[in-house]
């Protein structure tokens, strides 16, 4: 395993470039990053319209988180691949398109989370801005979002985690990450699938298991803030 | 748009034989998992340090790793690492199925593992002191009195994973099992028709959904609420 790593660990890390595209384990944390910071404001206001209380806001938002958490995401990647060229109305490259597929479906789970957080502002914070004169608009922006937006951030972690596993989806619609260069190696080499792919398995863990550690320890942390 | 072509003998058989593969591997692959979870649980929380490292590096790094990458690793990493015998005996059968069954059974066991274990954990922590008092050991214990109560609070945990299993399926077409996702992509490159063929793949997964959200409700109505864990 070690020679593998050793005659291949740049292409695993940021496939051809300089020479060529950017790929490998920079191409997976960039879908994961680049579609993450989309997802955030789309999550927000799912959120907020989801617990409005106007129908014609709230009935939509729930639909549409209903529909994306009920579907694989191979589905809605296909889907992006199917739609986002005849709504934009020109041709995407494959990478764009995929930071599409995965913000709109982290946006539906980011949703849920922070509408959660929404509702775990006590009562009392919106009444007691609302009594001290501040608007509704006001009292959503600088009491109960920023109070439930800090509680949600060990979830807020924990979701990016699955985003960066979520990207190796890639693979399937022939996009260079990190998952895509492990099986252009593997094809190289022929006889040697079980080490490349338990190689690439320990890339993703190396990343995902530190986030994970990271969330528990600001789960910890806010929790003796309250 | 026209759905009519999805009801000729061709395509419809070919989408029905593909939602048949994508339950037989969901509910296999849940069986699989829910035994093997169980085990690990009980492994996490032994009273045996190595049994609690083993178990916890097991569903460490399976929850940190992309479930796409595990299913490449068991299709085409096992050949590298099984008996011949044993390929011989797949390759005769259905080894893509295997290889899916394989990883799909293996990643969902190390998420049922960690609601086994939080099931477990509200379990009040007399009921295991008593147990042992009354001379039951480690096993004993846990399977006669605390997993029966630690499993009932566990069904919406456990119904959550069934739908992520379900979903998660869909993978396997990546190495080539010819579930849902794999035969409406074949329609679909067959006819071109594109839009009718997801959306009828997208309408077969939400029914899916559906019906298992409707039926662990209807199990569990009428069920008196499993409470809190009591004071100690």
């Amino acid at each position: 395993m070690l020679d593998i790593l050793r005659d291949n660990w740049l292409y695993l890390l940021v496939g051809q470039y300089p020479d060529g595209p950017l790929g490998g384990l920079a191409l997976t944390l960039i879908l994961a990053a680049v579609s993450l910071a989309l997802a955030l404001p789309g999550g927000v206001l799912l959120a907020l319209a989801r617990v409005s209380p106007a129908k014609a806001l709230r009935i939509p938002a729930t639909a549409f988180i209903w529909l994306v958490r009920g579907l694989p995401l191979i589905m809605v990647i296909f889907w992006a691949y199917f739609l986002v060229p005849i709504v934009l109305g020109m041709a995407v490259p494959g990478y764009v398109t995929m930071i599409y597929a995965l913000a709109f479906f982290t946006a539906a789970y980011l949703a849920e989370i922070i509408r959660a957080g929404i509702e775990a502002v006590p009562r009392g914070q919106v009444e007691a801005a609302r009594a001290i004169g501040l608007s509704r608009g006001q009292t959503l922006r600088r009491v109960v979002l920023p109070q439930a937006l800090r509680n949600v951030i060990p979830s807020l972690v924990n979701q990016f985690v699955s985003l960066t596993k979520d990207t190796s989806l890639a693979f399937i619609v022939g996009i260079n990450e990190l998952t895509y260069a492990a099986s252009q190696i593997s094809n190289r080499l022929l006889d040697r699938p079980a080490e490349i792919y338990g190689l690439v398995a320990i890339f993703y863990f190396i990343i995902c298991w530190s986030l994970t550690a990271w969330s528990r320890r600001l789960e910890r942390k806010l929790a003796w803030g309250r | 748009m026209d759905f009519g072509f999805l009801l000729t003998a061709e395509y419809r058989d070919a989408i029905v034989a593909g939602l048949v593969v994508t339950l037989e591997l969901s509910a296999l692959a849940a069986i699989i998992a829910a035994v093997l979870g169980i085990i690990l649980a009980v492994a996490r929380m032994a009273p045996f340090a190595p049994a609690r490292w083993l178990s916890a590096a097991y569903i460490e790094f399976i929850r940190n790793t992309p479930l796409l990458v595990q299913l490449l690793f068991w299709y085409f990493g096992a050949p590298q690492l099984l008996p011949q015998v044993w390929l011989e005996w797949l390759y005769d059968r259905n080894f893509e199925f295997a290889a899916g069954l394989a990883g799909l059974a293996c990643y969902t066991a190390a998420f049922v593992a960690e609601d086994v274990r939080s099931g477990i954990r509200n379990v009040a922590r007399g009921q295991m002191e008593a147990a042992r008092a009354c001379g039951l050991g480690y096993l004993g214990a846990m399977r006669l009195v605390i997993l029966p109560q630690a499993l009932r609070t566990m069904v919406p945990a456990l119904v959550n994973q069934l739908l992520n299993l379900t979903k998660n399926s869909s993978l396997a077409m990546a190495i080539g099992v010819a579930e849902l996702m794999y035969q409406v992509r074949e329609v679909e490159s067959r006819t071109f028709r594109t839009f009718e063929a997801f959306a009828a793949a997208t309408a077969i997964y939400l029914a899916l959904s559906l019906v298992i959200t409707l039926f662990a409700a209807w199990r569990e109505r009428g069920r008196p609420q499993p409470h809190a864990r009591h004071p100690a």
